[in-house]
């Protein structure tokens, strides 16, 4: 099902309106298998709708938003989403499941046998660098904000899906304990190869994770560049960003 | 005082039985009715003006008022207990369907989103998220009714359904106010304790940090 094609995720002429405001226009955009996509903008600029759109939170409503080859709306709703992890900004942990509970959910929603799903959810807490002896007994309120986001991160990965959608996941972290998360995470896709969209109004945190930054902006996808192609750019749109970069790296040097 | 208590225990006791039941079958009846109800209410909010109105106006209605409107129905008018029970549980569904509704409507929205998100079905929703987060909300509606039942279960006797009530009504038609005690201590014991132990299972079912 998940076969070896090259795009994993594709936006075929999507458009999205909510009565008479269209917050997507005409979005045409394919993820590659096993990158890490950036969706860079602002606020209001389309890129957590173009997120939704993905894993059928949101239906489009004009063109096609295909997964691994399919319509999202050819594809069985549970199914889909079961095949896509999610991260978000606030997390969304259930409030009275402890942390293994919260991370064994979807693999005991997918009737894994229980060795399974005890050997899995210990090793996705590890991944994320969370020991089990010591985390999986407590409940997300005894949990710190960065801590937070490493359970919902396993969580997403534990079903091992290939497809990873995270929206804004570290920007309400404190920068250092951000940075630790970035780079974790970063390492972490290139171990395990999945297919990432990740949104952000962070250009450093695209420059950083990005293998592709999508440059969005009312709804448009304004570019397509690596993250060398960006910080050189000087189209109107990468460049505001990139002087935005340069003006605060000014710092060093008073 | 105390030896007319226990002069008339036996009739205490039997009328307190009576009262128990007239109370644990509406309120039985009023959250089998009731919780869905809330549940359907949340994810209809549409009807949420019609319900919750109809509710509201139900609970305007006087006690002893809506007894006796009820009592033309067929079948139901036929019987006091019948009728009681009817009302007693149109006025416990008010507290039940609002908390239900309130509780439910309540839960956080990332919580949600992430919900949705891992593929959980409405149901599955429901079970693993939303009565669970909503339990507490749910449990203080059901207490609440139930405490208003107990009182409001005296009245019943008003039309012969028995219970604590009727102590009541004789004690004012004989102008004894031991024979009224005998009926308004009982009640007022049944709706404290009421109170107290559905209290507990609130203590016992908010266990484990939120």
């Amino acid at each position: 099902m998940s076969g070896l094609a090259e795009t994993a995720i594709e936006f075929a002429r999507v458009q999205y309106r909510v009565g008479d405001n269209v917050l997507l226009p005409d979005l045409s955009l394919s993820v590659r298998r096993g990158e890490i996509l950036m969706l860079l903008g602002a606020s209001g600029s389309g890129k957590t709708t173009s997120l939704k759109l993905v894993n059928s939170l949101l239906t489009a409503t004009k063109g096609e938003v295909r997964v691994d080859g399919r319509s999202t709306a050819a594809w069985d709703v549970v199914r889909l989403r079961r095949h896509i992890g999610y991260a978000i900004q606030d997390v969304g942990l259930f409030p009275h499941y402890r942390v293994w509970d919260n991370v064994a959910l979807v693999p005991k929603l997918e009737r894994w046998e229980q060795g399974r799903i005890m050997q899995r959810v210990q090793e996705v807490l590890n991944m994320v660098g969370l020991p089990p002896n010591e985390f999986s007994r407590r409940y997300p309120a005894q949990l710190s904000g960065g801590q937070k986001q490493r359970v919902g991160l396993a969580r997403a990965l534990a079903a091992d899906p290939p497809i990873l959608l995270m929206d804004e996941p570290f920007g309400a972290l404190d920068p250092i304990t951000r940075s630790e998360l970035q780079r974790e995470f970063k390492q972490l896709q290139v171990r395990l190869g999945k297919t990432v969209v990740f949104v952000t109004h962070d250009v450093s945190e695209a420059l950083l994770l990005g293998n592709r930054i999508a440059l969005m902006d009312a709804g448009v996808l304004r570019g397509l560049y690596t993250p060398q192609e960006f910080a050189r750019s000087t189209d109107g749109y990468a460049k505001p960003y990139i002087d935005t970069l340069r003006s605060m790296q000014q710092v060093f040097d008073l | 005082m105390v030896k007319f208590f226990l002069s008339y225990q036996h009739e205490i006791f039997k009328l307190a039985t009576e009262h128990l039941w007239l109370v644990g079958i509406s309120m039985l009846f009023a959250i089998v009715i009731g919780v869905p109800l809330g549940v359907l209410l949340s994810r209809r909010p549409g009807w949420k003006a019609l319900v919750l109105g109809t509710n509201n106006i139900i609970q305007t209605i006087p006690g002893l008022a809506l007894f006796g409107l009820l009592l033309p129905l067929p079948w139901l008018g036929a019987r006091a207990d019948r009728l009681a029970i009817l009302a007693l549980t149109l006025y416990a569904l008010l507290p039940i369907v609002r908390n239900t509704y309130a509780g439910i409507s309540g839960v956080d929205v990332s919580v949600r989103e992430a919900a949705a998100a891992m593929g959980l079905t409405p149901l599955q929703l429901l079970w693993h998220v939303e009565l669970p987060l909503a339990s507490n909300v749910i449990l203080a509606g059901i207490r609440t009714a139930t405490v208003i039942t107990v009182g409001l279960a005296t009245i019943a006797a008003a039309i012969g359904a028995g219970g604590l009530g009727e102590f009541i009504f004789r004690g004012l038609a004989m102008v004894d106010n031991r024979v009224i005690l005998a009926g308004a201590v009982p009640a007022a014991v049944m709706a404290l304790t009421a109170d107290l132990l559905l209290g507990l299972l609130q203590r016992i079912l908010t266990r484990g940090p939120r």
